[in-house]
């Protein structure tokens, strides 16, 4: 157990967790206008080739953010013109991103490095640089040199997300078209332009995650490198219930699972432990499914016989999947389902009701 | 009109990608008169091009079913990839666990040793059945609990990828294979190719007895839709679910029967996948089936004609790409997808919204979307 709680883990959930908070908020900001954004992993993946290219050409990581910061942004203001403007079904223009931006940074990356679809190295002293560099003159400690600044930028805008969106007319408004467009725009709020900048504004973060992939996380560009981050950013935002501050809590809840996950790669744990953990579940799940029946009329006969047979198909899979077994290497696989488990079964309202912004993902009609 | 609509809005979609991909392919360097001219002319040599054409169309013409299915009862099936995914597995499962030993399969020993006539049909209905029930699952959860099934069938895609490749990598591989595969189906678990039947066909085109169960398919789905009771309760609940269920029709039971069709549907890839071409459970096998499949139910306008005809265009683009790849200087086959992500998204636009003007010129006037 030493192995693996040890203060690099802080570290490492903070590095996997910064790129999901920021197409997270930036998710937030979309669709707490109104507008589903499923393209999040397509804008990610825009970012991140246009950071590492334009790195890898101009030497400078700023001019690699820059340029991301306005790529995503165009992207998300295609998505934004198709939902917005031509009322396309906003979950498969989404899609559509997604794998469009599977396919274009290959093919670009094929024409300009002729490489297939990953692009060249970007030399250290050119990567978004660690806390420690505007530091010079504090102690080298890990919180400085280990922890980005598009970490500590990511954290900022948490905050700032939470001061606009509570605190200011413009924050007031982007809700208000979120949930009653209607009202929003008899109120003399404009809709659309609302919307318009919602989901422009979740380019420019997912934009900064998408670079913080590519030159800060590693340091180029590879195929498909934002491996479904952005499907976990989304998850978080309806986990944090469309909140900043939860959001947040949700992204670390996530990047921790996946840090776990490395941390634990080869590392062997008594398969007691194993048991007892599927044990636990089956009989936990067990319970979840018996409440739903509301036949049985005594609530105690539904726990009991729940969580009965849960243990009874549990000891089975234990007994037929572990026979034999020593001390075994935990399979990462088991802890990469984590994140997703708990969020269909936040979904399904087991952990408090997570609403949506009313109007999420229907396109406004200003009557005639 | 009504039918000059449905086949010219996708047309001009699928037009309208072409153009941009052309220009994206001009602007790196290379002609896009030769490009295309690979990418579309490959496909319809005989027998490998058409052959080949057909086998690629195969998944797609599942995976586009499946979506259209859910569609039409008003929800959208994300998930196809996972069920895909879960359903070959369980093929696969059935296929070693049930049937006489593949010589190369040295790890598992076989419980039963069923006969070809047997062990087919019941590896199909453990693909079936196990994309039905992965399917199922977000359509019980929508019904049940009202979580939205786009998210959730997104997350089982991630939890069936994990556990699948939980179960390959430490259950159900030969040790020492560096292939991250399943132990190979029985011999008698194997779907023979078309080249058996056809004369003139040669056998090493992997086009399977999966095509023609494709094309019953179809069939099936559009009898199922428009000539049965269950089909027009499914379509009322998509079109009007307030109405439908004001005439009678339980939303909830026809989300979760939605759902489990869809998923039964996108899991016959893995009879494609693991009876008729590979002959074990791969990890990772799907070229993006699930998602692509999007792509051939929009285009295809969500009935079974529409999506065998756009699942035939996705497939030539695909066997068109590994030429592009070969004989272009600069462009790869990743244009492939390229194309696919702009026709979802080009086809997903309200043909209104986008020709308000033309409105007036009566082509809008009578149609009702």
């Amino acid at each position: 157990m030493r192995q693996i709680f040890t203060i690099s883990l802080i570290f490492s959930t903070i590095r996997l967790a910064t790129p999901l908070v920021l197409a997270a908020l930036g998710g937030l900001y979309s669709e707490r206008s109104g507008v589903i954004n499923i393209a999040l992993e397509g804008l990610l993946l825009a970012g991140a080739f246009t950071a590492a290219s334009v790195t890898y050409y101009a030497h400078s990581p700023w001019a690699g953010l820059g340029a991301a910061i306005i790529a995503a942004a165009a992207v998300a203001a295609i998505h934004a013109l198709a939902c917005i403007r031509f009322k396309a079904d906003q979950v498969v223009t989404g899609t559509g991103i997604n794998i469009l931006f599977i396919g274009l940074p290959a093919v670009l990356s094929g024409a300009l490095f002729l490489s297939s679809g990953s692009t060249p190295q970007v030399p250290k002293e050119n990567l978004l640089p660690a806390l420690a560099r505007f530091l010079p003159f504090m102690p080298a400690w890990r919180i400085f040199t280990d922890v980005s600044v598009i970490s500590l930028l990511a954290l900022i805008v948490v905050f700032v997300t939470r001061y606009v969106l509570y605190q200011t007319p413009f924050g007031l408004r982007l809700r208000a078209v979120g949930e009653n467009p209607e009202a929003a725009d008899a109120a003399g709020v404009g809709v659309n332009p609302m919307r318009y900048v919602g989901v422009i504004l979740s380019g420019v973060l997912a934009g900064i995650g998408g670079a913080y992939l590519s030159i800060g996380q590693s340091s180029l560009f590879t195929r498909n490198m934002a491996a479904g981050r952005g499907f976990i950013a989304l998850a978080a935002l309806i986990f944090g219930k469309w909140r900043p501050v939860q959001t947040l809590l949700a992204c670390l809840l996530f990047g921790f699972a996946d840090a776990l996950t490395i941390q634990l790669q080869g590392v062997p744990v008594p398969v007691t432990v194993l048991r007892l953990t599927v044990l636990l579940l089956c009989a936990l799940l067990g319970w979840f499914i018996a409440y739903q029946f509301r036949f049985i009329r005594s609530r105690m006969t539904r726990t009991l016989s729940g969580l009965l047979v849960g243990l009874a198909v549990g000891v089975s899979i234990v007994y037929y999947s572990m026979r034999g077994l020593g001390r075994v290497e935990v399979p990462v696989q088991f802890i990469q389902m984590i994140p997703y488990i708990v969020t269909i079964i936040v979904l399904a309202g087991f952990i408090g009701q997570s609403r949506a912004p009313k109007a999420l993902g229907i396109p406004y009609q200003k009557e005639r | 009109m009504k039918y000059i609509r449905e086949i010219l809005f996708p047309l001009i979609a699928v037009l309208a990608a072409f153009v941009i991909g052309g220009i994206v392919v001009w602007l790196i360097g290379d002609s896009p008169w030769q490009t295309y001219k690979l990418l579309i002319g490959s496909a319809f040599s005989w027998p490998d091009g058409i052959g080949y054409t057909l086998f690629n169309a195969t998944p797609l013409i599942f995976t586009g079913l499946a979506v259209a299915v859910a569609f039409r009862c008003g929800l959208l099936n994300i998930g196809a990839e996972g069920q895909l995914y879960v359903a070959a597995f369980a093929a696969a499962w059935v296929g070693f666990k049930f049937g006489a030993q593949d010589p190369g399969n040295t790890a598992i020993t076989p419980l039963l040793h069923l006969p070809s006539l047997i062990l087919v049909p019941l590896c199909c209905v453990a693909a079936i059945g196990a994309g039905a029930i992965w399917g199922g699952i977000p359509g019980v959860l929508k019904a049940k609990f009202g979580s939205h099934e786009v998210i959730n069938t997104i997350m089982l895609n991630f939890i069936a990828v994990a556990l699948l490749s939980y179960f390959t990598q430490y259950r159900y591989k030969i040790p020492g294979d560096p292939i991250l595969q399943t132990a190979p189906v029985s011999p008698s678990a194997h779907l023979p190719t078309l080249g058996r039947f056809i004369p003139g066909f040669p056998e090493r085109i992997p086009l399977n007895l999966a095509f023609i169960l494709a094309v019953i398919a179809c069939i099936l789905v559009y009898i199922f839709l428009w000539k049965t009771k269950w089909g027009y309760e499914l379509r009322a609940t998509g079109a009007n679910p307030s109405a439908a269920e004001y005439g009678g029709v339980s939303i909830r039971k026809q989300i979760v029967l939605a759902m489990a069709i869809s998923g039964g549907l996108a899991g016959m890839v893995g009879i494609n996948e693991v009876l008729g071409y590979r002959h074990s459970y791969y990890d990772g096998f799907s070229a993006n089936y699930g998602f692509v499949g999007i792509a051939v139910a929009l285009l295809g306008r969500n009935h079974p004609v529409g999506v065998f005809l756009a699942a035939i265009l996705f497939a030539v683009l695909l066997r068109g790409g590994i030429f592009v790849d070969a004989f272009t200087m600069h462009v790869s086959k990743d244009i492939v997808d390229m194309l696919q992500g702009l026709v979802i998204i080009l086809v997903a636009l309200r043909p209104e919204a986008v020709f308000g003007r033309i409105s007036k010129f009566g082509l809008m006037k009578k149609a009702n979307v």
